[in-house]
């Protein structure tokens, strides 16, 4: 709205406007108030980890740091810690942690896919009930079955390996073939019958047909996957004991135990900064991904 | 007549081909789920009447877990009580933001995506990182808010040290987490039927009133599902208070969750872990269904006769 419309239409509407406008203002600040306490948290983490680390003790704080010391970053990765894990190089923990991310990643977008596809386009005995049994595991929680799946990795002399953090993605993840399934029946039932007389194969329909047509809802579920494996803790938590095992979010659960006086929060921030940087970073990259990878799920029907 | 015969074999081996073409799709579900759910769920159950600390030989002991967590565990309903109220507060004032800001970004405003991003952004960020940030801004002296508050000329609070105060403190950092909730409450906003809102422009309706009559109802499913995935997902609450508070001061943040993992995997009470887990499964079960039961009296479907 410009500024010379804006006088007309109040010249014309008159109170009806002013109302408009009064509301228009509302909003506006009622937006910048929520931004600014969402914001916050970030804008902290940020002026804390430039500080210098004097000034990070000082009452009452800075607002903002001065000098800004880049250095932190560098010394939040390689500081004379005291503990065990200080022998322990830190692109160690983020090696693990990709390593788990990644697979994670694959496996789960890949074998949900394979199971959607089976429920939303293929007839098969039992089909129902299997699909209400996939629904009905939503509702389980993680810590229900951390202790019998630790029992599980324990006879398999699978702890303290990262098999038990990567091998059960493959089977499929109930949430996410669930919203495939709602996405793959969106796809027209007529381009599965036509590729069927030229003879294809469910396996060439899944693989040429529908993934290529799921592109957006594929990459919904890669990325909302990644954020997830990056940032998972209790996970790792109970399987992972030797320090080289762990990853960032252990590591950085860990931080301030390595010191004996005071938390260095400088360097506390600059590496969380650091861990959770690849997340905003796809964030900022793939927003419609992530939206679309939620609001998948037609909710009227 | 053999012709058809001949045809109808050929469907029939069609379609038994079809079906174990399927089966195959759904195998790894199939194997996954006796492996790493139904399994599990069935080995918990059993262990829950075992006294098991993994080195000796499990004795079984009948009911006696599930009897000791509601007479000499006297953690175990502090801890359930503690999950309750962060639960039902964090759920019910993050459902309240998160509309209230898909309702302020429903407005025709500039800069949508922009807003989006700003009220999302924290929901990518891990429980542990977002904890260790909390938990620094909630310090003594050198925290933030203690510091805001001392300017604006008011007393310091301990926020994560006084027994009153920590829970609020927990549940105000999950509502800096909405984002989830916040995208799917916008996207229902947009799929809203303008034609109803024209209608109650005829009638010289306020917003106030049009929020309640038209939006409201149009959206109850909405709501329903994000209060349901909200319970589930709050009352397993883990990295906050295992990072922020490590269940203190007094226990006051000892969460379910918390309490389960100390038993499992610090006193290593593998049956009595179980026997917990087993009644945090019952109490999603129940407070799901029981959601399910309330919704029909609020929740409205479109095409339903009321």
């Amino acid at each position: 709205m410009t500024a010379s419309s804006t006088s007309l239409r109040t010249l014309l509407l008159g109170n009806r406007f002013r109302r408009g406008l009064l509301k228009t203002v509302y909003i506006y600040s009622a937006l910048f108030v929520y931004a600014v306490l969402f914001l916050l948290p970030f804008y902290w983490m940020l002026n804390t980890s430039l500080k210098e680390p004097l000034r990070v003790f000082q009452i009452p704080p800075d607002w903002y740091p001065n000098p800004v010391v880049f250095r932190n970053y560098l010394d939040a990765w390689v500081s004379d810690r005291t503990d065990i894990a200080a022998e322990i190089p830190v692109y160690n923990y983020a090696k693990n942690t990709a390593i788990i991310t990644v697979n994670g990643v694959i496996a789960t977008t890949f074998s949900s896919a394979l199971i959607a596809y089976a429920f939303a386009r293929m007839d098969f005995p039992g089909k129902q009930a299997m699909f209400l049994g996939v629904i009905s595991t939503l509702m389980i929680p993680f810590t229900v079955l951390m202790v019998p799946q630790f029992i599980l990795w324990k006879n398999l002399n699978w702890l303290d390996t990262f098999l038990p953090l990567m091998v059960p993605y493959w089977f499929g993840s109930a949430w996410n073939v669930f919203l495939l399934r709602q996405f793959f029946m969106t796809i027209p039932l007529e381009y599965d019958e036509s590729a069927r007389i030229d003879g294809a194969t469910h396996w060439t329909i899944f693989s040429r047909l529908i993934v290529p047509l799921s592109k957006p809802a594929l990459g919904a579920i890669g990325v909302l996957a990644f954020v997830f494996f990056w940032n998972d803790f209790l996970g790792p938590l109970i399987i992972l004991s030797k320090p080289q095992n762990f990853t960032l979010t252990m590591y950085l659960a860990n931080f301030s135990v390595a010191f004996v006086r005071t938390t260095p929060w400088h360097l506390y921030m600059a590496a969380s900064l650091t861990i959770i940087s690849p997340c905003l970073i796809l964030f900022f990259f793939s927003q419609r991904a992530f939206i679309q990878g939620i609001t998948i799920t037609d909710f009227k029907r | 007549m053999a012709a058809t015969a001949t045809a109808g074999r050929a469907i029939r081996k069609a379609k038994a081909q079809e079906t174990i073409t399927a089966y195959l799709f759904v195998a790894p579900w199939i194997i996954g789920f006796l492996l790493f759910i139904g399994g599990p769920i069935i080995v918990s159950f059993v262990l829950s009447f075992f006294r098991w600390k993994i080195i000796n030989t499990p004795r079984f002991i009948g009911f006696d877990h599930y009897v000791a967590m509601f007479t000499t565990d006297d953690l175990f309903l502090h801890s359930l009580g503690v999950t309750f109220r962060f639960v039902l507060y964090s759920v019910i004032l993050g459902n309240v933001i998160a509309l209230s800001l898909a309702l302020l970004l429903n407005q025709r405003i500039r800069g949508i995506g922009v807003w989006r991003t700003i009220f999302y952004l924290p929901a990518v960020v891990s429980g542990v990182a977002g904890s260790v940030l909390w938990a620094w801004m909630y310090s003594g002296e050198l925290g933030i808010f203690n510091n805001l508050l001392i300017a604006v000329g008011l007393e310091p609070q301990a926020w994560l040290w006084d027994e009153q105060l920590v829970l609020g403190s927990l549940v105000a950092k999950s509502l800096w987490n909405i984002g989830v909730p916040m995208v799917i409450y916008m996207a229902a906003l947009q799929g809203l039927p303008q034609d109803l809102y024209e209608a109650a422009d005829l009638d010289n309706a306020g917003e106030w009133t049009k929020f309640l009559s038209v939006t409201l109802p149009l959206i109850s499913p909405v709501i329903f599902f994000n209060l349901v995935m909200g319970i589930i997902s709050q009352i397993q609450t883990f990295a906050e208070p295992y990072v922020m508070t490590k269940g203190g001061p007094a226990n006051a943040t000892l969460f379910l969750g918390l309490h389960l993992y100390e038993n499992a995997f610090h006193f290593l009470k593998m049956g009595y872990a179980s026997a917990m887990a087993w009644i945090m499964f019952l109490i999603i079960f129940v407070l799901t269904m029981g959601q399910f039961g309330l919704a029909r009296r609020w929740v409205y479907y479109e095409g339903q006769s009321s």
